[in-house]
Formats: structure tokens, C-alpha cells, sequence
């Protein structure tokens, strides 16, 4: 990826329309190559999905005591990379961070569609996947007992719910876009984008209704989206498995979630600031400010890491130290100590600000740091599991050919609904570009937004 | 009466703001104000005549619905399914609460959506006939309801304070 080019000229309101709307269209070859490679690899893994429902569970390695194994691990990384898109749309709008205009379409793109990834794991993890309403708790007439006390079913209510909201989120940011995008299509686009724009004009009349509609949805994510987390951390922390049974699991969850969503948030904006030449909006500040947010995260998450052992030293219990002894010593350990080199070692090289901007040094970091979370969520769940308090039950987990390609298969249905969604829709805001540029004033300019 | 709407179309925030000014000065105050991007200063403006937004109302509402709808399901069916777990009561409000939670914000954010389709008046299926392609990108838009007769002194006003180009 090449220097950017210097920008002589201030961008202006039109120039941002331009250039947001020549990247949606008709693609080039590149482009249609990696949709291939994508969809290839999706096919392979609804293929080893459709195998696993032909020969049940035994394909994807199930057996006791790692009955969670790694699908849980890519269900909570995949919510965990939703979250960094909401901490921008939603927590970063309300304290008013000018910077977090030029990603956020791009991290909010990238939430609502890890959290569809997300969902698929209970589907495939459950096996009778027809059977996915019984997930509902509901008063039912088929001797189902509607358990509220559960924290699996606080999780069917949160991540219904997290998807809804940020899908809602999402569209609205995106209906004023779809009317600029309107406005300069032609023929069946510009009826289908007048359609999803709901045919909005930017009267005084909509925008006073908007932006305080705007405000209120970006005041219930900011508590949701540390919620949600919160209570899938509660599918571990409520057990009395070893090494689960914490209080510290919530905020240690949100965490790590905001880690690893700002390290896929830079996995995707990097590529498309060079591939669209969006050097003039996504500049050296932006990727500063996400390093020194993966940075933060990143010393955060080692202070939990240093407090789970201390407390399973402190706590006197014995299976508690025997459970992190295993994990850090046993077959697993492998996975235990890449964790902390991923999740605390590389990313210190955040510290100089030098590596804060230098491209390919970011991308590096993001990919250990979605190798380390992604792992952190395999120690938790399969050692956790596999060094229970009955030395009777202990044991291995291996994987599969079946559940791996499932798992790569889902890297590609992601990859698939973002690349899609990059050449239909503005994967930056028109909107709020704008607003955050010089106003136009005809007497004495004053500078931007206050 | 016979009305008529005159538009004027700006380049800039201050000679939109200052139409706005004049025109309400004049007695005109039928406004629709198009702009591609908010802007604090004409949304003060405009809003000085106007009752505050009732989205929030919308919000709160649904948000409230939400709480008292999770707190109906869960204890009503765990009366209707009242068995014992852990020597607990079969309704206990602790686990309840994070289900509230999680409708509340569900409903809530929900409404939210209704009040920007219901006060926006939105989908709009048709195009006003005042609207200009140009508002979605640098071009602020006035249009004026006025009465027929008025209408050539509305269209010197809008050019007097700045427009770029003023029609009916």
C-alpha cells in the first residue's frame, strides 16, 4: 500500500458525494475474482454444514466433556467483533469524537453483519436447527418449560435484540446516503435506492425528527451493546465450571470484544482507504486514534488476564488453581501462552507513534489480535471444559474437518455480505463527512462543526 | 386562496439563515427548509416557532411497554410454569430484570423507528414539488407557501438575501 497522495485542495461537499459515489457500481475483475474465491469457500462450508445435519454431531468432534467447543468459540468472537462498530455509531456519537465520522458506516456495516455471522452458531451448534424456535421461551402448548432464569435464554434476548437494534441503526444512517445516491442514479437503481431512501428530502421537518431520533437510538445502544456481552459472558460466569465461575467475566468480555472489533474494523478500512483512494477522509489521525483504542483495550484486557490468575492463586480453591495449571501447562498450553503473546505482547508496539500510523505494521497487529481473541475464547471454553473437577471426565478435544470448514466458512459469509455491501451501498457517510467539513458561508467562513 | 410556492436555493449557510430571518420578518412563516446536511444554525432557526420533536415521547413509551412486556412474560409464565429450580421461587425478579432490560431497549429503539416514519412523515412516495436533486449534495433549498398575489414579492426577497436561483 503505497504513501497517500498529499491533498492540495479542501475537500469540499460535492467531492465527498463524488467520491463516495463512484465507489458503488459495477465492479472490476479483481473484484469479482475475490467474490469467487469468497463464495467458493462459503459453498465449502454449507457443504460440511449440510454433512454435519446428514451425520449428526459426531462430525463436528462433540463429545463429552467438550460438548462447547468450537463453535461457542466463534459464536463469542464473532459477537465480540460487532461490538467495536457500536462503540463508534453509538458511544463515540455521544461524546461528540469529530473522527469517528469517516469509519463508522464501515464498523456499523461490519457489526450487523458479524452479529448474522454470530447467529448462525447456535443454529449449527444446536444440530435440529429446524428446531431454532424452541430457542424462544415462549408459553408453549409442547411441554417446553419457558426458563427465564437461564442465562442461555437472557442471551436469545440479547442478541435478538442487538441485531435488531443495529440493523435499525444502520438503515436509518444510511436513508439521507441512499438520497444522495438517488439523486445521481438512473434507470432501475435510482428506483430501488428511491425506495430504500424512503424517499427522504432533508426538509426541516424530517431532519428535526431525525437527529432526535439519531440521538435516542445511539443512548439505547451505548448501554445495550455493554450488555450484550455482558450476558454471554453470564453463559460462562453463571456455571460453576473452573475458571468460569467469575465476576470478572462481563467487563473482561466487553473488553476484548472492543479489542478484537477494532482490529477487523482496521482489517477492513485499511484495504478500502487504498482500493477507493479515501486517503483525504480516512487520514493518519483516524488510524492513530483505533491503535491507541487497540492499545487501551489491549493493556485492559492484560490486567484482567494478570487478575484471573491472581485470583484463582488468592481464592485458595484447589480446583481453580488446578484448572489454570492445566490450561497453562497441559495440552492446551500451546493456545494458552499464543493468547497472551497476541493479546498482550504484539500489540505494545502501539506505544510508538511511529507503528500507529505505519500501515502495514497495523494490519499485522489486527491479524494477532484476532488470533489471540480468537483463541482466548478456545481457552476459556475447551480447557475450561476439559479440566473439570472429576479427573474422571477429563479430556481432549480435536477438531474436525467438518467444524473447521464450517468455521472458515463463516469468515466467508461475512466477507460476502460486506463485500456486497461495499459496492451497493455508501461504506462512508455522506452525511456526516459533510457535517464535520468547513460549512459554506458566503461572509466570513467560520470553520466547521463546534 | 390560491397559493402558490416559490423556491429559492442557496449555496450557503448564511444566506439561507438570513432568507429564513427576512422572510419571517415579512410575515411569511409556511417555510420548508431543505439542507443536505443538518446545520445547528438553521435548525435553531427553524425550531424557534416549533414545539420540541416528539420522538422522545415515542421512546419512552415504547421503552416502558418493553420493561412492563418482559415483566408480564416472564412472571406470568413461570406462574403458569411454576416449577421449582434450586429452591428458588419460581418467580424471581432478579434474572427477570435483565430480560426487561434487554425489551426495553428492544421497544424502545423500535418506537424510535416508528417516530421518524410517522413525525417525518416517511415513506414519501412521491417527490415534493419543491424538491431539488442538488439538496443532497451542496444546495440549501427555501420554499415559500404564500398566496398568489404575494409571490413576486417572495421571489425578491429570496434573491435579495442571496439565492442563487429562485423559481415558482
Amino acid at each position: 500500500m503505497s504513501a497517500p497522495p498529499s491533498q492540495a485542495a479542501p475537500v469540499t461537499w460535492a467531492d465527498v458525494n463524488r467520491d463516495v459515489i463512484r465507489t458503488v457500481g459495477m465492479p472490476g475483475e479483481r473484484y469479482f475474482a475475490w467474490m469467487c474465491l469468497v463464495a467458493l469457500t462459503l459453498a465449502a462450508g454449507i457443504a460440511a454444514w449440510t454433512w454435519q445435519i446428514w451425520v449428526g454431531m459426531g462430525a463436528a468432534g462433540k463429545r463429552t466433556p467438550q460438548m462447547w467447543a468450537m463453535y461457542i468459540t466463534t459464536f463469542v468472537f464473532w459477537i465480540g467483533i460487532g461490538h467495536a462498530g457500536t462503540l463508534i455509531s453509538a458511544i463515540l456519537y455521544l461524546f461528540r469524537a469529530k473522527w469517528r465520522t469517516s469509519i463508522y458506516r464501515g464498523a456499523e456495516a461490519m457489526t450487523v453483519f458479524a452479529v448474522m455471522t454470530a447467529g448462525l452458531f447456535p443454529l449449527i451448534h444446536a444440530g435440529r436447527m429446524w428446531f431454532a424456535y424452541w430457542l424462544l421461551p415462549y408459553p408453549n402448548q409442547r411441554y417446553l418449560w419457558p426458563n427465564f432464569k437461564s442465562p442461555l435464554v437472557w442471551d436469545v434476548f440479547a442478541i435478538s435484540t442487538y441485531l435488531t437494534i443495529s440493523v435499525v441503526f444502520f438503515i436509518v444512517g444510511l436513508v439521507p446516503d441512499v438520497a444522495a445516491l438517488r439523486d445521481q442514479a438512473t434507470g432501475v437503481r435510482k428506483k430501488i435506492y428511491a425506495a430504500i431512501s424512503l424517499g427522504w428530502e432533508g426538509s426541516d421537518a424530517q431532519w428535526r425528527h431525525y437527529r432526535r431520533a439519531y440521538g435516542l437510538f445511539a443512548a439505547l445502544s451505548t448501554p445495550l451493546v455493554l450488555s450484550v456481552h455482558s450476558v454471554v459472558s453470564f453463559d460462562f460466569a453463571m456455571a460453576l465450571v473452573p475458571g468460569w465461575h467469575s465476576t470478572l467475566f462481563a467487563p473482561f468480555f466487553v473488553d476484548g470484544a472492543i479489542f478484537s472489533g477494532f482490529a477487523m474494523v482496521l482489517i477492513l478500512l485499511l484495504p478500502m482507504r487504498y482500493l477507493f483512494n479515501w486517503y483525504a477522509y480516512i487520514t493518519d489521525k483516524h488510524l492513530d486514534a483505533m491503535a491507541k483504542l487497540i492499545l487501551v483495550t489491549s493493556l485492559v484486557l492484560t490486567y484482567f488476564y494478570a487478575c484471573e490468575v491472581f485470583t484463582a492463586w488468592y481464592s485458595g480453591d484447589h480446583f481453580e488453581r488446578a484448572s489454570l495449571f492445566a490450561k497453562a501447562s497441559k495440552q492446551y498450553a500451546w493456545a494458552y501462552w499464543l493468547m497472551y503473546f497476541c493479546n498482550s505482547v504484539v500489540p505494545m508496539v502501539l506505544w510508538l507513534k511511529k507503528a500507529r500510523t505505519h500501515v502495514v505494521t497495523l494490519y499485522v497487529v489486527s491479524i494477532f489480535v484476532l488470533t489471540g481473541m480468537w483463541f482466548e475464547r478456545f481457552n476459556i471454553i475447551v480447557p475450561g471444559l476439559g479440566f473439570d473437577f472429576y479427573p474422571y471426565t477429563w479430556g481432549t478435544y480435536y477438531p474436525t474437518v467438518t467444524d473447521t470448514t464450517i468455521i472458515i466458512g463463516s469468515f466467508a459469509w461475512f466477507f460476502i455480505l460486506f463485500l456486497g455491501f461495499i459496492r451497493v451501498m455508501p461504506s462512508l457517510s455522506i452525511v456526516e463527512v459533510k457535517e464535520v467539513l468547513p460549512h459554506p458561508m458566503k461572509h466570513g467562513a467560520h470553520g466547521g462543526h463546534h | 386562496m390560491v397559493t402558490a410556492s416559490v423556491l429559492g436555493i442557496f449555496a450557503h449557510v448564511d444566506t439561507t439563515l438570513q432568507a429564513i430571518r427576512d422572510l419571517r420578518a415579512k410575515g411569511f412563516s409556511d417555510l420548508t427548509v431543505y439542507s443536505p446536511v443538518p446545520v445547528e444554525e438553521i435548525e435553531e432557526e427553524v425550531e424557534k416557532v416549533r414545539p420540541l420533536s416528539k420522538v422522545r415521547l415515542f421512546t419512552v413509551v415504547g421503552g416502558l411497554t418493553g420493561t412492563a412486556t418482559a415483566f408480564f412474560l416472564t412472571i406470568w409464565s413461570s406462574l403458569k410454569w411454576s416449577l421449582v429450580t434450586g429452591g428458588k421461587d419460581p418467580v424471581s425478579i432478579p434474572p427477570f430484570i435483565i430480560i426487561a432490560f434487554e425489551l426495553t431497549i428492544l421497544f424502545g429503539g423500535l418506537a424510535t423507528l416508528l417516530a421518524i416514519l410517522v413525525l417525518g412523515r416517511l415513506p414519501r412516495l412521491r417527490p415534493s414539488p419543491t424538491y431539488d436533486p442538488r439538496f443532497t449534495v451542496d444546495r440549501f433549498g427555501v420554499a415559500v407557501a404564500c398566496p398568489a398575489d404575494k409571490a413576486e414579492s417572495v421571489k425578491a426577497l429570496l434573491s435579495a438575501a442571496g439565492a442563487e436561483e429562485v423559481r415558482r
